[in-house]
C-alpha cells in the first residue's frame, strides 16, 4: 500500500491552478489515510462546492461532491446510517463559514464523529476571488475593490465555542506538520476541525501584491507562529500572527452516534 | 388488516416504517410537525435513526446522505421548508438517489397561513428545483390511501432511484380518520437493486442500462469507491462538460420516468360513463368533489370525477381518455396551477373553481358552481 492508492490517478492531472495549496493538503490527507491504514471502502469523503470541493473527484474512496456549504449535513446522514465508518469532510472557507456556517456550528455542537478539514485560502477561489469570512481586513477582492472592512471569523475559537472536541490549525507551508496533525485529528473520536491555511495567489494574491505562489507562501510563512513559540511571546508581539497547533482536545465528551446507540436502547429498540 | 384511528401525519409515519424507512431528518414546521414527532418515537424502536437537523436544507441533505449509505430515507416539511429543500431535491435527481419528501401543503406564499390548508405547491413539486429534472409526485386523498401511497412512494423512489414527493394538505394531515392497515404480508416492498460485488468496472451510470432503466449504482461502503457527483457527469460519475455526455445522462434520467409513466400513473374515475361534466380534482378537494357528485347525481345531474393520485408525471393519456369531449371543471385550493396542465393536454379552455383563502372548497360550493355550468 502507498498513499497513491487513495488517489484516483486516472483522474489526474487535477484542475487546480499551478502552485495551489489544495494539492499539498490533499497529499497530507492521503498520507494520513495511508499512515492509519484505513481501507478505501471504509472511508466516506464528502466535499462542498469550490476549488476545495473538487478534491472528492481525486480521492479513491466513497466520495460525494455535494452543494455549496452543505457537505457536513450530507456527512451527518452518512455517519448516522453507518457509524462504524470513517467520514471525512473537506470544505472551503466560504463553504464552511459563510453559506455553511450553520451546519458547521451544529455539527460541532452534536460532536458527531466527522473529521472536518477547512481549506482556508481567505477567498472565494472558484468564483473568481470574492471576499470571504476570512479575508484579511483592507485586502482587495473582486467584491471589495476599495479594501475589505469586515472583521474575520476566528475558525478555532468558533469551533471550540460551538463544541468541537478536536480543534487545530496548520499551514500548507509546513506540509509534514499538516500531515501529522490531520492524522491525529483522524484518530480523534468526535467532531474534529483542522483549519489548513492555504494560498490563492491567483484570485487573492494577484489583487494584493502577492501575485505568485512563492511570494504568497512567504507572506503566509511570515505570519504563522507555532503554538509553543507563541507561548513565550508577549501578547502584543503575536497579535497579528496566525498561531498553529492543537488548541483543544476533549476526550471526555460523548460522541453523537455512540449516544444514539444508547438512545435506541432507552427506546427498547434493537440496534 | 387492522383498523386504527389516526391523523394523516401519523399514518404516513407508520406507513414509512412498514415500507422499510429507517432514517428521518427534519425540521419542525406546521402542519407537518406531528409526522416528525411520530418518526422520533417509532424509528429508535426499530433500530432506525431520527434526527432533527438545524434547518430543512440540512434535513434534505442528511436524508440523501443516509440513502447513499444504504438506508431508506425520508424527510417531511411544509411550505417555507419545501422551498428550502429544493436545491437538494435537484441534487438527488442529479445523483439519482432514492429519497421520499413529504410536503404537507399550507397557505402561502411566504409564511402565509401556517394552520390552514392549500394546494399551492403542486407546481413547485414539479419545477421547484432549478434545471430540467425528472420527478414523481403523489397526492393521496383518503386515509387508507395515504398509507398505501406512502409505501408506493418508497417503492417508486427505490425502483427508479429518484426523489418522490408525497403531497397532502393540512386537512388530511390533521383529520383523525379510520385507516385500514394491511398486515406486513399484504404489502409488496421494492428493495434497492445493487450491483453485484466483484464487478471490475466504473461506468456505473450506464452499466447494463438501456434507455428507460434506472441506473444500477452501488451504495457507499459496498466496495466500489463510487463517486456521487452534483455537477453534470459522465458515465463513470465524474464531472464533464462534454455536450454529448451531458445530454446522454440527462436523457437517461428523464427516460427512466417517462418510459414507465403508465405504471406510475394512478387515478380514480368516479361515475364517468354517462357524465356530461367531469370534475378534475385531487387531494382533499377531490373528497368534496366526490360528495358533490353524489348530491348532484341524486338530483339527476350527470356529473363525474377524475381524480389523479399521481400528479407528476402528469396523467396525460388517462385524462384525455377519461374526459373525451366532455365539459370539464378543474377545482384546486390555489389560484389555478394544475389547470394549465389540464388545458395543455385537452387543448381547450375549461371551467374552474379556485380558492386560496385558507378554507377548503365545500361540496355546496361545488354543487352551486356545477348547477351554473350544466
Ligand atoms: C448555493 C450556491 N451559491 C453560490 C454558489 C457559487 N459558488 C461556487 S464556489 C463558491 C465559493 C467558494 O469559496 P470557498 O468555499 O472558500 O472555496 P474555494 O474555491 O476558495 O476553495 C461560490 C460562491 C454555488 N455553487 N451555490
Ligand atoms: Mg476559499
Amino acid at each position: 500500500m502507498s498513499y497513491m492508492d487513495y488517489v484516483r490517478t486516472f483522474k489526474l492531472p487535477h484542475s487546480w491552478c499551478p502552485g495551489c495549496g489544495i494539492g499539498t493538503i490533499m497529499q497530507a490527507i492521503v498520507r494520513a489515510f495511508d499512515a492509519l491504514k484505513w481501507k478505501n471502502e471504509d472511508i466516506a469523503f464528502i466535499t462542498g462546492i469550490g476549488c476545495s470541493g473538487r478534491m472528492s473527484t481525486y480521492i479513491n474512496t466513497n466520495t460525494m461532491h455535494t452543494t455549496h456549504g452543505r457537505p457536513l449535513a450530507f456527512a451527518t446522514g452518512i455517519k448516522l446510517a453507518r457509524p462504524e465508518k470513517h467520514v471525512v469532510v473537506v470544505s472551503g472557507d466560504g463553504d464552511a463559514l459563510a453559506i455553511g456556517g450553520n451546519h458547521f456550528i451544529h455539527a460541532a455542537r452534536r460532536n458527531i464523529d466527522i473529521k472536518l478539514i477547512i481549506i482556508n485560502n481567505s477567498v472565494y477561489g472558484m468564483t473568481g476571488g470574492q471576499v470571504s469570512p476570512t479575508t484579511p481586513q483592507r485586502f482587495r477582492t473582486q467584491t471589495t475593490p476599495y479594501g475589505n472592512i469586515e472583521p474575520n471569523f476566528d475558525v478555532v475559537k468558533l469551533a471550540i465555542a460551538a463544541g468541537a472536541t478536536f480543534v487545530a490549525r496548520e499551514s500548507v507551508t509546513r506540509p509534514r506538520n499538516l500531515e501529522k496533525l490531520i492524522e491525529k485529528s483522524f484518530q480523534h473520536k468526535g467532531f474534529s476541525v483542522v483549519e489548513a491555511i492555504s494560498n490563492c495567489h491567483i484570485n487573492l494574491g494577484r489583487r494584493n501584491k502577492l501575485k505568485d505562489q512563492i511570494t504568497m507562501l512567504r507572506w503566509i510563512n511570515d505570519r504563522i507562529i507555532p503554538m509553543n513559540v507563541a507561548r513565550r511571546k508577549k501578547p502584543e508581539e503575536i497579535k497579528d500572527k496566525i498561531i498553529l497547533g492543537i488548541f483543544h482536545e476533549d476526550k471526555e465528551r460523548r460522541e453523537y452516534t455512540e449516544l444514539y446507540d444508547e438512545l435506541i436502547q432507552w427506546a427498547g429498540g434493537d440496534k | 388488516m387492522r383498523k386504527v384511528v389516526m391523523p394523516g401525519n401519523e399514518t404516513i409515519a407508520h406507513a414509512a416504517i412498514a415500507a422499510g424507512c429507517r432514517f428521518y431528518a427534519g425540521y419542525p414546521i406546521t402542519p407537518s410537525s406531528e409526522l416528525a414527532a411520530e418518526m422520533s418515537k417509532l424509528l429508535p424502536k426499530v433500530g432506525g435513526k431520527f434526527i432533527q437537523m438545524e434547518d430543512e436544507i440540512a434535513s434534505m441533505a442528511a436524508a440523501i446522505g443516509a440513502s447513499v449509505a444504504g438506508m431508506k430515507a425520508m424527510t417531511a416539511t411544509s411550505g417555507p421548508g419545501f422551498s428550502l429543500k429544493q436545491e437538494h431535491i435537484g441534487l438527488a435527481c442529479m445523483m439519482e438517489v432514492p429519497v421520499v419528501i413529504v410536503n404537507v401543503m399550507r397557505g402561502g406564499p411566504s409564511t402565509g397561513l401556517p394552520t390552514h390548508p392549500a394546494q399551492g405547491d403542486v407546481m413547485q413539486a414539479r419545477w421547484g428545483t432549478h434545471g430540467d429534472h425528472p420527478i414523481i409526485a403523489l397526492a393521496p386523498a383518503f386515509p387508507t390511501e395515504i398509507y398505501m401511497e406512502t409505501i408506493r412512494a418508497f417503492n417508486l423512489a427505490e425502483r427508479f432511484r429518484n426523489p418522490v414527493i408525497l403531497l397532502i394538505d393540512e386537512i388530511l394531515a390533521h383529520t383523525y380518520e379510520v385507516v385500514e392497515i394491511p398486515e406486513p404480508g399484504e404489502i409488496t416492498l421494492e428493495e434497492r437493486k445493487l450491483p453485484p460485488s466483484g464487478l471490475n468496472r466504473l461506468d456505473f451510470y450506464t452499466y447494463n442500462r438501456r434507455e428507460g432503466d434506472p441506473p444500477l449504482l452501488p451504495n457507499f461502503f459496498q466496495g466500489y469507491n463510487f463517486h456521487f457527483e452534483s455537477l453534470a457527469h459522465d458515465e463513470m460519475g465524474f464531472p464533464t462538460t462534454d455536450p454529448e455526455k451531458v445530454a446522454y445522462l440527462a436523457r437517461l434520467r428523464e427516460a427512466k420516468i417517462e418510459k414507465h409513466r403508465e405504471e406510475i400513473w394512478k387515478n380514480e374515475e368516479y361515475l364517468l360513463e354517462d357524465a356530461e361534466l367531469v370534475i378534475f380534482a385531487y387531494g382533499s378537494v377531490a373528497r368534496a368533489a366526490k360528495e358533490a357528485v353524489n348530491r348532484l347525481r341524486a338530483e339527476g345531474a350527470k356529473v363525474g370525477l377524475f381524480r389523479p393520485i399521481t400528479l407528476w408525471p402528469f396523467p396525460e393519456i388517462p385524462l384525455k381518455k377519461a374526459v373525451g369531449a366532455r365539459k370539464v371543471l378543474v377545482a384546486e385550493m390555489n389560484l389555478g396551477q394544475m389547470v394549465y396542465e389540464v388545458e395543455r393536454v385537452l387543448r381547450r379552455d375549461v371551467a374552474t373553481l379556485f380558492k386560496a383563502d385558507g378554507t377548503p372548497i365545500s361540496p355546496v360550493e361545488f354543487v352551486e358552481k356545477i348547477r351554473g355550468e350544466l
